[in-house]
């Protein structure tokens, strides 16, 4: 098999227009957005205005992009820790994102959930899961709720290439086909856990897509910095998975361009390795392929504008945004919105 | 009015609040078609079929966690993990995900589901099967914790359980499953965080939960008719929400505090009970409050190790006295 990084993207091949040149913009604006406002995380960070600890996404775009066009409002959302870039895509606000990076009162849950944790009911996102794992068989319960009421909504579940070793994400593959549910489980395979190859420590090349006939499902591998081969990949498993047809395993090859977290400076890379990737940068890639479709310059530029912009108005904002006040401390421990365990 | 067994209870419990709500989802393993290991669902897949009541493969993080996932969008599921002692395979659910979504999502996720489980010892099941864990549960933030100790109960509590708006984990004692008990016809719902006093005494308060209610109790009638010591029972039926007014009302009358608890001595429900009547009640008490628990062990198989492991009634009787008579 070609090696992911070594081939040319898809539109090259031919000017098959599937997508169009709406959602092609969409799927631009996006990739922009997640990675405009993730380095600005990362500039806060080093003025120490994000504390605590945070997983970026830089590199790793195209995957949410694709993955939110395709998708319907009312779709649920299930991500990891590095979750700020599948909330972005979701369409919650820039501010309320940096504000809980930040932890300010304006912040997504008040400062309460923090980086690892970022939820937006109202956008579908049901949450972003720190404990490897655990979200995909969460994720399975949506799918089964939504199945139960007949409704036509679909769960995605993303989460990396270390996810594939535990033992939660194989009990989840197994009952979502047994149940033939309508979740998506899209592993973004960026080669690395934390600091170890994926290859080192998975007894199989591809750790998400060679375990899929385990559970009777096909085998699906994407080259996961191109957005539209994503968005079309999204779209068969949202269509089978709308029509009853059960889940899907989606192994999307990407590469992080960043450290695990905000403490991890990455020298475990070999060298060159990085320089590979980033001449496969998902947004210079997708700048091209909206060249190839006769999108003007200056309509690109017009997008990388107000993305700018954009940022730089939640960021001003988030700095002047109060901190959470003190009393929130104990509420909504449980449904009565306090803390309160005897009388 | 009819007498029924705890098992029976147990059904009739989760019968009544689907035939309710149908947002009410039943899963587990051996739970369906195979009525539940203990034989406690029997008659549910029947009665309301294969898209209510589920079988699951033996993947309990999946149990809890779809259970999670469901709760979160909308239906009210009950769940089963087979024997408490498993809990340890799934505890990243109770203690780190249904647990605390509500908190960390700042009130936009709620997690109205309820996990039943068979707890406690007494089959001669060895020390991976009879553990009592009421008290890994009581000590996280964000759970409720049940042990109903009779029929009537089970039902009320379960019902409370299931209409509640938090994630309950509810604890059947495996021992009681056989017990029989008066049960009123009709629903029954009762209230989470309600203990009751199921003797009235007034020399001492034995508190106690699930099996060791009714060693407590039949403790009580020997101190009486042997030693004269009247005590007072309280089933403590809710470890969170806990009546401390019941039980501080109890010991302000009594003036001795004893918990008879079947979970391992470190760290049981008795403990942080104990610092309660410590820090408030301390002038109230005519003696040192005294735990009365399994001591720190494992638990064994055998039938004469593991009656002797468990509080029993000559020992709490005994202990009593002593306590009372010094
Ligand atoms: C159960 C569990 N084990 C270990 C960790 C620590 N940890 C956090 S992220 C991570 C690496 C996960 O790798 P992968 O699934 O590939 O995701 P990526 O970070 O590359 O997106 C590890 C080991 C954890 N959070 N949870
Ligand atoms: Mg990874």
């Amino acid at each position: 098999m070609a090696k992911v990084e070594d081939r040319a993207p898809a539109a090259a091949a031919g000017l098959n227009d599937d997508i169009g040149e709406a959602t092609r913009l969409r799927l631009y604006r996006i990739q922009v957005e997640i990675r405009e406002a993730e380095q600005r995380a990362f500039d806060l960070f080093l003025q120490n205005l994000v504390k605590g600890t945070s997983h970026l996404s830089l590199g790793q775009e195209a995957v949410a992009a694709g993955f939110a066009a395709a998708m319907k409002p009312g779709d649920l959302s299930f991500c990891t820790y590095r979750g700020h870039a599948h909330t972005l895509a979701r369409g919650v606000p820039i501010e309320k994102v940096l504000g809980e990076l930040m932890q300010r009162d304006n912040g997504l849950m008040r400062g309460k959930g923090g980086s690892m944790h970022l939820t937006s009911a109202e956008h579908g996102v049901m949450g972003s899961y720190a404990i490897v794992g655990a979200h995909l068989p969460i994720a399975c319960g949506a799918a089964w709720r939504a199945q139960y009421k007949g409704a036509k909504d679909v769960a995605v579940c993303f989460f990396g290439d270390g996810t594939t070793n535990i033992g939660a994400f194989h009990e989840a593959l197994n009952f979502a086909a047994v149940w033939k549910l309508p979740v998506i489980f899209v592993c973004e395979n960026n080669l690395y856990m934390e600091y170890t190859p994926i290859g080192d420590v998975t007894a199989v090349q591809h750790p998400a897509a060679d375990r899929a006939a385990a559970y009777g499902l096909p085998r699906i591998v994407v080259d996961g910095n191109d957005a539209d081969a994503v968005y079309r990949a999204a779209g068969a498993a949202y269509a089978k998975a709308r029509d009853g047809g059960g889940p899907s395993l989606v192994e999307c090859m990407t590469y992080r361009h960043s450290g695990h977290s905000r403490a991890d400076p990455a020298k475990y890379r070999p060298e060159g390795e990085l320089e590979k990737w980033k001449a496969r940068d998902p947004i210079k890639l997708y700048r091209e392929r909206l060249k190839q479709f006769g999108i003007a310059d200056n309509v690109i530029a017009a997008i990388d504008a107000d993305v700018r912009r954009r940022v730089d108005d939640a960021t001003e904002k988030c700095k002047t945004a109060p901190m959470p006040p003190r009393d929130i401390l104990t509420k909504d421990v449980y449904a009565d919105g306090g803390f309160a365990w005897r009388n | 009015m009819a007498e029924l067994t705890y098992r029976d209870a147990v059904a009739r419990g989760i019968a009544q609040e689907m035939a309710r709500d149908p947002d009410v989802v039943f899963l587990g393993e051996d739970i369906a078609k195979a009525g539940g290991v203990f034989k406690a669902t029997v008659g549910l897949y029947e009665q309301f079929g294969p898209l209510r009541v589920r079988d699951t493969p033996i993947s309990e993080q999946a149990i809890l966690g779809a259970a999670m996932g469901a709760a979160m969008t909308g239906l009210k599921p009950i769940a089963e993990i087979m024997f408490s002692d498993f809990f340890a395979v799934c505890f990243d659910y109770i203690a780190n995900e249904f647990a605390k979504s509500r908190y960390m999502s700042n009130g936009q996720l709620k997690c109205p589901l309820v996990v039943r489980t068979g707890n406690g010892a007494g089959s001669r099941f060895g020390a991976q099967h009879s553990q009592s864990v009421e008290n890994w549960c009581m000590m996280i933030p964000g759970l409720k914790v049940v042990a109903p100790s009779n029929p009537r109960d089970v039902i009320g509590l379960l019902a409370a359980a299931v209409r509640d708006p938090d994630p309950v984990i509810f604890f059947e004692h495996k021992s009681l499953y056989p017990t029989k008990g008066e049960v009123p016809d009709g629903e029954i719902v009762d209230a989470l965080g309600s203990a009751k006093i199921v003797r009235p005494g007034k020399d001492a308060t034995l508190l106690a939960l699930a099996l060791m209610v009714p060693r407590a109790l039949a403790a009580a009638e020997t101190l009486k008719s042997e030693h004269g010591i009247d005590c007072e029972v309280v089933d403590v039926r809710s470890l969170v929400p806990l009546d401390t007014q019941t039980i501080l009302g109890s010991v302000a009358r009594t003036h001795r505090l004893f918990t008879v608890e079947e979970n391992p001595r470190l760290c049981g429900w008795g403990a942080e009970i104990v610092s309660i009547v410590a820090d408030e009640a301390f002038y109230d008490l005519d003696g040192p409050p005294v735990r009365i628990t399994t001591p720190h062990i494992p638990l064994p198989a055998a039938d004469i190790l593991e009656d002797i492991a468990l509080p029993t009634v000559e020992r709490i009787a005994e202990r009593v006295r002593k306590a009372m008579q010094s």
